[in-house]
């Protein structure tokens, strides 16, 4: 038995129905200013066509990406952050965490789902940026160790989307322990042999690369993102010069040597998947 | 010339006095006794009063003191030999990290960690105790040659955090860090960690996975250095002092907060009052948890370190 069988019935949970976009909204790529309706984007999973910019997206739409047929139960949907510090700097934690909550219908930066792509059946962790800058509290860690336990317990890859600013500041040190405690619950992954592949998006940065982001037994990239351990803001500061052209893009990082491969987002499922068929020993 | 914070203007003051009535013996024959002991009474009781109630950004101070001792001085007290070793046998040295094999009551332990430089000069060839990722390569080397001899493993902390220059990016920071983690937290040997000053961030976590981690009692440790947090949260340098508070970054609020396993008290006035005595004080904790920890079986260590930090955190 190993970690590819198939699994069965049972993945029946959709996420709630796309909300409808009303008619008349344009998208304006950034980069190239190519004009498309919002429909347009949505079937070119939200890259620019006049361009290949790859617009930030969240774990709706990875979800609707990876997911054959949009089909994965949501493991721990109801996960919200403590205050454990009763942190508050120009606002109260809580209140940041109630107001983010609302804005973007998310419980925290990060869901967990378990779904099949191409048949074969995964833990997808995914963070937002959305939420307060995808930045890892509690509950992005505690959801990724829960993630890896379900993957370990269901024998299947894990897979891991980041997309974060780095460190929940109004969770300190709690914060800090998360890199520890992502990379702890990873030693049981590779333990059992399963797969962990780590999918970097625009932007990686702080203690999420200085963690499970850096750790996949494929770490693989979106075109043209931003990852680093250290913001370009800050390295700009620190060397006193400009930065060289593409630097911490996924092209640099992948020529320095920390990255597998980068794919396109309109490949990223059948090389996923195919990469995932590929770990598998085949007689 | 020993340096003295602003909170410890009124020690200061006491020490002058007791200096000048020395003086004042040295050159009057005068019997000054009952007024120097009166003098060495007040110092301690009002060293006490003040050390008593601290701020968080006081200890952040005291962390930062220019006269705390640093990783090579407590390795070099605490060994009856040392030996250095250099390099992560791939790109280079890092001076900001160092290590080797000592020999702490006749007992090989492996100790690695931040070195911060002790005048101008030293502190720029120290690259002010901020590792680039060959160092933390350098330090995954010498922890796994402690794995493969049976040796335990200290790490001794003092970082303002990992060197954010262009360089360290292009040589993986990020990835070097990462593997840290992951490595520590399999490492088959006995592993202490100790914050002796400073424990800013990915930098401090780096060499920081063990089956103890403590503080001492006037280091901090937490995800970002209260300054920053003020730039980040409050737009400007102003409000480190409320970020201090915030951040719950002190040894009894992470002790508190189960997120370390232990504090160690410095001598009164600090550690940068009595080096000889902090010192010590180490030298005999750290005898004393690598005893405890070679009891256990290393599996064992493995899976209580795993369930350690799987643990922390705060959600319903
Ligand atoms: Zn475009």
């Amino acid at each position: 038995m190993g970690w590819f069988k198939r699994i069965k019935s049972g993945i029946t949970t959709k996420s709630k129905d796309k909300k409808e976009i009303p008619e008349g909204l344009w998208y304006k790529c950034p980069s190239c200013k190519h004009v498309a309706t919002s429909e347009e984007q949505e079937k070119l999973l939200w890259v620019c066509e006049g361009c290949g910019h790859h617009e930030r997206i969240g774990s709706e739409e990875y979800f609707s990406i990876l997911f054959d047929n949009n089909e994965f139960k949501e493991l721990n949907p109801r996960m919200v952050s403590g205050d454990p510090l009763v942190f508050t700097d120009t606002k109260a934690y809580p209140d940041r965490l109630a107001k983010s909550q609302a804005a973007t219908g998310l419980k925290d930066a990060i869901r967990t789902a378990y779904g099949p792509i191409d048949g074969q059946n995964a833990v997808v962790a995914c963070m937002d940026f959305r939420f307060i800058g995808g930045s890892m509290g509690s509950v992005v860690g505690e959801k990724i160790a829960r993630g890896i336990d379900y993957a370990i317990k269901n024998e299947c890859p894990f897979i891991c989307l980041s997309k974060s600013g780095g460190a929940r500041m109004m969770e300190a040190g709690f914060s800090l322990m998360q890199m520890a405690k992502t990379s702890a619950k990873l030693t049981q992954l590779a333990d059992a042999k399963l797969p962990y592949i780590s999918i970097l998006t625009d932007p990686t940065t702080g203690g999420v690369t200085a963690s499970f982001a850096m750790l996949g037994d494929l770490n693989i990239a979106e075109p043209k993102a931003l990852i680093g351990f250290a913001g370009p803001r800050v390295v700009k500061e620190t060397i006193g010069k400009d930065l060289p052209e593409g630097f911490q893009r996924s092209e640099f990082v992948r020529d320095h040597g920390f990255l597998d491969y980068i794919v396109e987002r309109s490949k990223l499922k059948s090389q996923l998947s195919l990469s995932l068929k590929m770990l598998r020993k085949t007689n | 010339m020993r340096t003295y914070l602003d909170f410890e203007e009124p020690i200061k003051e006491l020490h002058e006095q007791l200096e000048k009535t020395k003086e004042i013996q040295e050159k009057s024959k005068v019997d000054v006794k009952t007024l120097t002991s009166d003098l060495v009474q007040k110092i301690e009781q009002t060293t006490k009063d003040i050390f008593a109630s601290l701020t968080p950004w006081q200890r952040v101070q005291l962390s930062r003191h220019p006269q705390r001792p640093y990783t090579l001085g407590y390795i070099n007290a605490m060994t009856e030999e040392f030996i250095e070793l250099h390099g992560d046998r791939n790109f280079g040295d890092d001076h900001a990290m160092v290590g080797g094999l000592g020999m702490l009551n006749g007992r090989s332990v492996m100790f690695i960690g931040q070195q911060k430089g002790i005048n101008t000069k030293m502190r720029q060839y120290r690259n002010f105790g901020m590792a680039n990722p060959e160092g933390y390569r350098k330090a995954l080397r010498l922890m796994k040659m402690a794995e493969k001899f049976d040796i335990p493993v200290v790490t001794l902390i003092d970082t303002p955090g990992a060197f954010p220059g262009l360089e360290a990016e292009e040589r993986g920071q990020g990835e070097a860090i990462a593997k840290n983690l992951m490595e520590m937290v399999k490492l088959r040997v006995p592993v202490i960690c100790v914050i002796i000053g400073e424990g800013a961030s990915g930098g401090a976590l780096g060499i920081g996975i063990g089956d103890q981690v403590v503080m001492l009692e006037n280091s901090w440790y937490s995800v970002i250095s209260p300054e920053n947090c003020s730039t980040i949260l409050w737009r400007n340098w102003d409000h480190k002092i409320e970020a201090a508070d915030a951040l719950k970054l002190t040894s009894m609020d992470m002790l508190n907060n189960k997120l370390i396993d232990g504090v160690i008290s410095e001598p009164l006035g600090g550690a940068h009052a009595d080096p000889e005595g902090m010192f010590e004080i180490l030298k005999k904790e750290l005898t004393e948890r690598i005893d405890t920890l070679e009891k256990i079986d290393p599996e064992k260590r493995i899976k209580n370190r795993i369930k350690k930090f799987s643990a922390m955190g705060e959600f319903q």
